[in-house]
């Protein structure tokens, strides 16, 4: 057991190897002198040799690399073009909303969806069944700032029981906190519930065809022990992949929705450094990302071996 | 002796998308308290959908006890709750499958499959059930009972397996135990030792024990009694010695002459016969069966057997047949 | 009588009601795709009025029988917008899916088939995927201007691992089977393994892989395009209009909410499509109908 965790942990490092390449390299695939882009639009060709001094661009790539990854691993991700702040401090400013956010997302999704994907097999091609697939197909389909835009007109505008936009930190009151969520993990979170929903539908489906669930229920079992312990014990293993997967689809999700909802989180930054070119956010930023991406996708990897013994033995 | 499961023209059907198949055509059969009753056909006969009909545990969404009645220590089983059908199965009526490899749950100890099974009947705390699984694996000669308990399915073969099926079948003393093809996955040397404890434990518990299954060797050594099955109806019933000596529906006869004779002699002359089939192929089971299921590949077919569906035929000593030309068949050699 | 196997009618001349009927899915999902496509194409003869055409005495109409969907804050009509915007979705969807396989297809048969290409390029492959695709794809296209070739290209390339994974997952399963094997050890060339025994394999899940792209790619585009990263302002996409809709959100929902329902209407055939082929095309799916 401990055998594969460590092997999955090694397993991290090329990913991150790779990102860390690609986000490097990312500022000198622009075309036009990296330095230049950073010293901005009108600086003058001193300014341009100034910052690229300072930045050490004129050393050879090899060790601009190794310099950057040295600074990288001490916690160092460059300084912000615009803000001249410390690119570590600007993201963990920007980081409470964005986590709040997403945790909820992940939280409610996985708790509703879970549970409406095990019940839309047990009763397959009712009439339960078919509205859940329904809304597994709908909210897949439907993208995310055209739901929050929905979301928002009904309930915000129309009903006006929900902030419109705008996030409240955990800190000045907890209810308050709670409504600017609402909407925000509603439209952030269906289209993953719905991928969830889907692929827990269809992984039990395929496991109360097996044999052994024929023996649970020849030994006359109750419903529901037959349905959670022999069937989704072992229907696990794709319904936690599948929430792995999805992680991606809320990191992006997530960029939209704090734009749509006016929420001062990663999200947001992303869109404002991108379009700046505030090169040393985004790469913070991408880093920050594919780190909690690779992280998750780790902690899911290790409890296939709580899920399954075929793989720890 | 009174029966304890008597089963009277049953039929199971399905629906396909080819229309609705006649899997269980009209049959009836009798078990005794503690007798070993053997249901022998090819594949595809209505055997297994047979006993998944008696414990009901034919999938609702496609199929369905059209008619007739299951009786078990005299209750009707067709007319029992789902809630009360669940009481049954697994305690007064137990089922073992095919396949050991995937008839247990790869992600659950052997213990607790088991254990799950004494506490939901018998209502015993965990424990206690923990302490009867090992008296179970013990009792189907698993080595180390105790260190057993906690090992997964795939640490186990395959004869393990069956021997674990059949320990967890039996954990509540049932009155019945219907195993559907116990040993057909499983080597020959391991089929016999799974044979033998069947009936070993049979003789040390009294439960009746119904054994489907293809292969007549199977049949002749396990069994007391035999129903032989075609085509989702029964064709001939008999004590098993009987059934062997003289085969009286074609057939049986024909099963029987399938099975390949060692003959030595014949084998160093050079000379072995070939093996003798059964020509013809098995009904689509989606059109009514006009007459009797086997004409078209019998030997004895009249026209009256083509028109009309057999009757059973009594010819003495517990043996039964479903044929029109049984003086016929009788006469032939 | 009973009637035996041998027996049974001919097989039934194809019928295409009986194809609908046995696949609803990819039947509903591919005749509203092709209703989207014709729109797309015919939008100049569907489109009411100029979708270009700036006229602020016209602004922020609700729908009316001249605009049928209103007008946004340049009295624009949102109606002849909105199908002039089917067209960059579906090009941008379409063109990606394509490219993204080609790609996928020949990086997948290369990585399943050459050992020593294959840890490489799954190392590079999972990188990518570790990077979420709207940033990847923002990234990409503010290295250079904005355009949509660019946008094209910048979707493709996040979208290329998740291909490469499901072709070469068909091709490792299938290099392993005894016949290859055998071919191999009787001296058939790769080039020949490759084309007549391992490529139809992928085909089936390529084209459902194919539609997932396509619908992820329509996504991210109007993802993009919201963002103000994606197709020039002036191009009406999908994305770009809802973008455009937003000061004036609570006056004038329609701006957003229509383009918005076409572009989920959209996703959902493409989805839907997806969904039926692959039921119809994995046997071992198909069978839990």
């Amino acid at each position: 057991m401990t055998a594969y965790i460590v092997r999955r942990l090694f397993a991290v490092l090329p990913v991150m190897a790779v990102v860390a390449l690609f986000v490097f390299f990312l500022l000198r695939f622009a075309p036009g002198d990296p330095a230049a882009i950073i010293a901005g639009d009108d600086a003058t060709a001193e300014t341009i040799a100034a910052v690229r001094a300072k930045l050490g661009l004129d050393r050879p790539v090899v060790e601009q690399f190794a310099v950057w990854l040295w600074g990288l691993l001490h916690g160092d991700m460059g300084v912000s073009i615009f803000s001249n702040l410390a690119v570590t401090r600007v993201i963990a400013q920007r980081l409470e909303p964005t986590l709040a956010l997403t945790l909820s997302t992940l939280i409610v999704a996985v708790g509703l969806a879970v549970p409406i994907g095990v019940v839309a097999a047990w009763k397959a091609r009712k009439l339960v069944d078919r509205l859940v697939m329904g809304f597994a197909v709908l909210g897949f389909a439907m993208p995310v700032f055209v739901l929050a835009y929905i979301l928002i007109y009904f309930f915000a505008v129309q009903w006006q029981l929900l902030p419109v936009q705008g996030y409240q930190p955990i800190g000045e009151g907890f209810w308050p906190f709670v409504q600017s969520l609402i909407l925000p993990s509603v439209a952030l979170g269906v289209t993953y519930m719905a991928l969830i929903a889907r692929i827990t539908r269809a992984s039990m489906l395929e496991v109360l065809q097996q044999d052994y669930i024929r023996t649970a229920n020849a030994k006359g079992l109750a419903t529901d022990r037959v349905l959670l312990l022999h069937a989704l014990k072992n229907a696990a293993v794709p319904i936690v992949t599948v929430i792995g997967i999805g992680i991606a689809l809320l990191i992006s999700g997530v960029v939209i929705t704090e734009t749509v909802f006016n929420i001062p989180g990663l999200g947001r930054l992303t869109v404002d450094a991108v379009l700046k070119r505030d090169y040393p956010i985004v790469q913070g930023l991408i880093l920050v990302f594919a780190a909690a991406k690779v992280m998750v996708n780790l902690i899911i990897d290790i409890s296939y071996a709580f899920l399954d013994p075929r793989i720890r033995y | 002796m009174t029966a304890i499961l008597e089963v009277r023209d049953l039929h199971t059907q399905f629906d396909t998308l080819d229309g609705v198949v006649r899997a269980v055509d009209g049959v009836s059969f009798e078990l005794a308290h503690g007798e070993t009753l053997g249901i022998v056909g090819e594949s595809g006969c209505g055997k297994s959908v047979t006993a998944l009909s008696i414990l009901r545990l034919i999938p609702t969404e496609t199929g369905r006890i059209a008619s007739g009645s299951i009786r078990f220590e005299g209750e009707e089983l067709t007319a029992l709750s789902e809630e009360a059908m669940k009481r049954l199965r697994g305690h007064r009526i137990s089922m073992i499958f095919q396949e050991p490899m995937t008839s247990l749950n790869p992600v659950l100890t052997v213990g607790t499959q088991i254990a799950e099974n004494v506490v939901r009947h018998r209502g015993v705390p965990w424990r206690a059930a923990r302490d009867r699984a090992c008296e179970m694996l013990d009792l189907v000669r698993i080595a180390d009972p105790r260190r057993r308990l906690d090992e997964y399915p795939h640490q186990l073969s395959g004869g393990m397996r069956q021997r674990v099926m059949i320990a967890m079948a039996l954990s509540c003393d049932p009155r019945v135990l219907i195993a559907d093809e116990p040993t057909t996955a499983l080597d020959v040397t391991i089929q016999a030792q799974i044979l033998d404890l069947m009936l070993e434990l049979k003789e040390k518990t009294g439960t009746a024990i119904v054994l489907i299954t293809h292969d007549l060797g199977v049949v002749a050594e396990t069994t007391q009694r035999v129903v032989v099955m075609y085509a989702g109806r029964k064709v001939e019933e008999a004590p098993v010695e009987v059934l062997f000596e003289e085969p009286l529906h074609p057939y049986t006869r024909g099963l029987m002459r399938a099975i390949p004779r060692l003959d030595i002699e014949a084998d160093l002359a050079g000379t072995r016969p070939r093996l003798q089939e059964i020509p013809g192929l098995v009904p689509i089971l989606t059109r009514p069966i006009v007459g009797c299921a086997f004409a078209p590949r019998c030997g004895f077919a009249t026209d009256r057997c083509r028109a009309e569906p057999p009757p059973i035929v009594d010819a003495g000593a517990g043996h039964t047949v479903a044929c029109w030309e049984v003086e016929r068949v009788r006469a032939a050699a | 009588m009973a009637i035996l196997v041998d027996d049974l009618a001919p097989p039934r001349r194809f019928s295409l009601v009986t194809a609908i009927r046995r696949n609803p899915t990819i039947a509903f999902g591919g005749l509203l795709l092709a209703a989207l496509i014709v729109m797309a194409i015919l939008a100049p003869v569907i489109a009411t009025n100029d979708p270009f055409k700036i006229a602020p005495v016209n602004r922020l109409r609700p729908p009316s029988e001249r605009w049928w969907f209103g007008t946004d804050q340049f009295g624009r009509d949102v109606f002849s917008r909105t199908v002039y915007g089917a067209r960059v979705s579906l090009i941008v969807g379409l063109s990606v899916a394509a490219f993204s396989c080609l790609l996928g297809l020949a990086l997948g048969l290369a990585c399943g088939y050459f050992r020593r290409i294959d840890g490489l390029v799954m190392r590079v492959m999972d990188g990518l995927m570790a990077i979420p695709s709207i940033l990847l794809a923002i990234a990409l296209i503010t290295l250079t201007r904005p355009g949509l070739g660019i946008v094209i290209v910048a979707i493709v390339i996040p979208e290329v691992p998740r291909v490469v994974r499901v072709v070469r997952a068909v091709v490792l399963s299938i290099r392993s089977q005894p016949y290859i094997e055998s071919a191999i050890a009787g001296g058939t060339r790769n080039t020949k393994l490759l084309i007549r025994h391992v490529l139809p394999n992928t085909l089936a899940p390529l084209i459902v892989q194919s539609t997932y792209v396509c619908a992820s790619a329509m996504l991210i585009e109007a993802g993009l395009s919201f963002l103000g990263a994606g197709v020039p302002p002036e191009v009406p996409s999908w994305g770009n209009i809802i973008a455009q809709g937003r000061t004036f959100f609570q006056i004038a929902p329609w701006t957003i909410l229509i383009p918005g329902t076409f572009l989920a209407i959209t996703v959902l055939a493409v989805n839907l499509l997806g969904d039926g082929l692959r039921d119809r095309l994995d046997p071992r799916l198909a069978r839990r109908l």
